[in-house]
C-alpha cells in the first residue's frame, strides 16, 4: 500500500453511502457487497492468534439493550473489543427506564457521556430510527421489534455466500451475486424482523426467496415483495438451497396462530427425513433454536445445519459494519 | 488509465525497463542478504503490501527463483485496519486481502512496499506482523523512498531515493493492476481525503 494515502478508490456503486445501519432497506445491492466483503477480511482476524486489531482504537460504543439477548449482545460486544473500542453495555433492566425514563431521555444522557456509537435492540419497531433524531452519535440497529434486524440478514447472507454449492460457478456466490440461488424462509414471517431483513437482502443481490408457514404467520400482500408463499413445506423444500428456519416464539401458540408445537413441528419443522429427501439441501436458523420444533435436533447437529457458521459470521459482519461506520468519525 | 486526467507531471521517474533494471538490482541485494550467516534461507519469506506491493514482491519471488533456484514464501499483507488515521482523514478505507500462508514466527521477512513516505503505513504494517507472530527479523524493501519521514523508519532495500515535498506525489503503476509499468511524480491533484 502506498503511503501517500490509504486505498479508497473503489466505484460509487460500492461505497457505504449511510451514516447509520437501521435496516437493509435503503442498502443497495453494491453496499451489502462491500459490508460482505469487509468482513470477510474481519473473519481472516478471528482466525489469528491476536484476534485483535486496532481500528476504533479511541471510539466508545453504548450497548443500549432494552430487551433480552444473547448472542447478538455477546457478539457486538466481542465485535467492539475485538476492534480495539472502548465499550460500555447498559441493559433496561434495574436502570433508569425501570423508574419511567424515557428512550430519548436515556440515550441523551448517556451521549452526554461523549460517545461516538450505539447500538441498540429495542421492542419497538422504529426505535433506532427515532434514537438518530435525538442523537448525534452513529447508530446501529440490532433488532427492533419486528421491523429489521440487519446484521442477521448480513451475517445470514455471509454464510449464504460461502457455501460450496456445486451448481454455482466458483466464486460467483463469493462475488455476493445470488442469482439462482434459491432460499425458503420457515416460520412466523409476519412478527419476524430476521425475515424482513432477509427478504430485502437476499432480493438486493439475487436470490430467488419463498416464504413458508402457517397462514397465520404470513403476512399479506408479501407477494409485492417479490417473493412467493406457500404453506406447503415440501413446496417449500423442493428444488431449495438453503432453508432458513425462524424461532417460533413459544407465546403465539397462546395467540393461537398455531394449535400445538407438536403440529407445528409436524407440518413446518425440517426433519432428518428431509435432508435425506433433499440431498443438497443446507440448513440455517438464526438462534436459539427450539429444538424438537423448528428444527430436529438431529438437524441442528447435522454437516448440513450452518447455524454455528452464522454464529462466527455474526462477529465478521458486525466488526465490519462498526468499521464502516466509523469512518466518519472524527 | 495510468494517471489522472487531473494529475500534473513534474517528471517520470522510471518507465518499464528501469523499473524491471531495478527490481533485478533489489533481488539481488536480497539474494546478497541471504548469504549473510545470520540470515539462513531456509527462514526466509517475502511478504507484499497491498496493493502494489503484492505485485512487486511476486515478481521479486520469481526473479529469485530464476536466479537462484530458491522458492521463497510469499505472503500478502494488509495494514488498512491498522491505520491511525483513517477515521481523521478519510472514510471508509478498502480493506484487502491478508493471507500469509506461512508461520511468521522466527521467520526473516522482507516487506516488500512500492512508496516509503511518513513511515505510518509501515508502522501499521510492523502492528499487524506482529498480531501475527513473532518473526525473527523485518527488513523493509521500497520501490521509491520519497522521503519526508513522521516516524523513524529507514528501508533496507531502496529502489530509488527521490526527495519530494507534500504537494507532490509518487505514483506507481504496474501492469498487474494497471495499463503498464512506470513511476511518475505528479502535483497532488485533487484532496484525496
Amino acid at each position: 500500500m502506498t503511503e501517500e494515502t490509504l486505498d479508497t478508490r473503489r466505484s460509487s456503486l460500492d461505497a457505504l453511502h449511510h451514516r447509520h445501519l437501521l435496516g437493509l432497506t435503503g442498502y443497495s445491492t453494491g453496499e451489502i457487497r462491500l459490508i460482505l466483503r469487509t468482513a470477510r477480511e474481519f473473519r481472516e482476524v478471528l482466525d489469528r492468534p491476536i484476534k485483535r486489531v486496532p481500528s476504533l482504537r479511541g471510539v466508545t460504543v453504548v450497548n443500549l439493550f432494552f430487551e433480552p439477548s444473547t448472542r447478538t449482545r455477546l457478539s457486538f460486544e466481542l465485535a467492539e473489543k475485538r476492534l480495539s473500542a472502548d465499550v460500555v453495555n447498559f441493559s433496561s433492566a434495574g436502570s433508569s427506564v425501570s423508574k419511567g425514563e424515557t428512550l430519548k431521555d436515556t440515550a441523551r444522557n448517556i451521549e452526554a457521556m461523549k460517545i461516538d456509537m450505539v447500538v441498540i435492540r429495542h421492542k419497538s419497531p422504529g426505535a433506532a430510527h427515532f434514537l438518530t433524531r435525538c442523537i448525534d452519535s452513529v447508530v446501529l440497529n440490532a433488532g427492533d421489534g419486528a421491523h429489521e434486524h440487519p446484521t442477521q440478514a448480513l451475517l445470514d447472507l455471509l454464510t449464504l455466500s460461502d457455501l460450496a454449492l456445486p451448481r454455482f460457478p466458483a466464486d460467483q456466490l463469493q462475488q455476493g451475486d445470488l442469482g439462482g440461488l434459491r432460499v425458503s424462509i420457515l416460520g412466523d414471517i409476519t412478527h419476524s424482523r430476521v425475515a424482513r431483513s432477509n427478504i430485502h437482502g437476499l432480493r438486493a443481490l439475487g436470490a430467488e426467496v419463498m416464504l413458508c408457514g402457517p397462514r397465520t404467520m404470513l403476512p399479506r400482500e408479501v407477494e409485492q415483495m417479490g417473493v412467493c408463499t406457500t404453506d406447503r413445506l415440501d413446496e417449500a423444500l423442493d428444488g431449495c438451497d438453503v432453508a432458513m428456519a425462524l424461532r417460533i416464539q413459544l407465546e403465539r401458540q397462546s395467540a393461537g396462530l398455531f394449535p400445538s408445537l407438536r403440529e407445528y413441528h409436524e407440518r413446518f419443522g425440517i426433519k432428518a427425513e428431509h435432508l435425506a429427501r433433499y440431498p443438497d439441501l443446507y440448513v440455517m436458523h438464526p438462534g436459539p433454536v427450539n429444538r424438537g420444533v423448528e428444527l430436529a435436533s438431529e438437524v441442528v447437529d447435522s454437516e448440513r445445519s450452518v447455524i454455528l457458521n452464522q454464529v462466527t459470521n455474526g462477529v465478521a459482519v458486525r466488526m465490519a459494519c462498526l468499521y464502516l461506520l466509523s469512518g466518519g468519525i472524527g | 488509465m495510468l494517471l489522472s486526467p487531473d494529475d500534473t507531471v513534474k517528471a517520470q521517474l522510471m518507465d518499464g525497463a528501469d523499473l524491471d533494471r531495478t527490481l533485478n538490482r533489489l533481488a539481488r541485494q536480497i539474494v546478497e542478504h541471504l548469504d549473510d550467516d545470520a540470515e539462513p534461507a531456509d527462514r526466509l519469506a517475502l511478504v507484499g503490501m497491498q496493493t502494489r506491493g503484492v505485485h512487486l514482491a511476486r515478481r521479486l519471488r520469481d526473479k529469485i527463483a530464476a536466479v537462484e533456484g530458491l522458492d521463497l514464501p510469499f505472503g500478502i499483507l494488509d495494514a488498512t485496519m491498522y491505520r491511525d488515521d483513517f477515521r481523521k482523514r478519510l472514510r471508509q478505507p478498502v480493506v484487502h486481502p491478508t493471507d500469509i500462508p506461512f508461520d511468521v514466527d522466527e521467520r526473516r521477512l522482507v516487506l516488500v512496499d512500492d512508496v516509503v513516505y511518513t513511515g505510518r503505513t509501515t508502522r501499521a504494517a510492523l502492528d499487524a506482523l506482529m498480531d501475527l507472530g513473532r518473526p525473527a527479523s523485518v527488513r523493509l524493501l521500497a520501490l521509491v523512498d520519497r522521503g519526508l519521514r513522521e516516524l523513524p523508519v529507514r528501508p533496507d532495500f531502496v529502489g530509488r531515493t527521490v526527495p519530494t515535498t507534500p504537494g507532490e506525489e509518487v505514483r506507481v503503476r504496474l501492469a498487474e493492476a494497471d495499463a503498464a509499468d512506470g513511476v511518475w511524480l505528479v502535483e497532488r491533484a485533487t484532496n484525496t481525503e
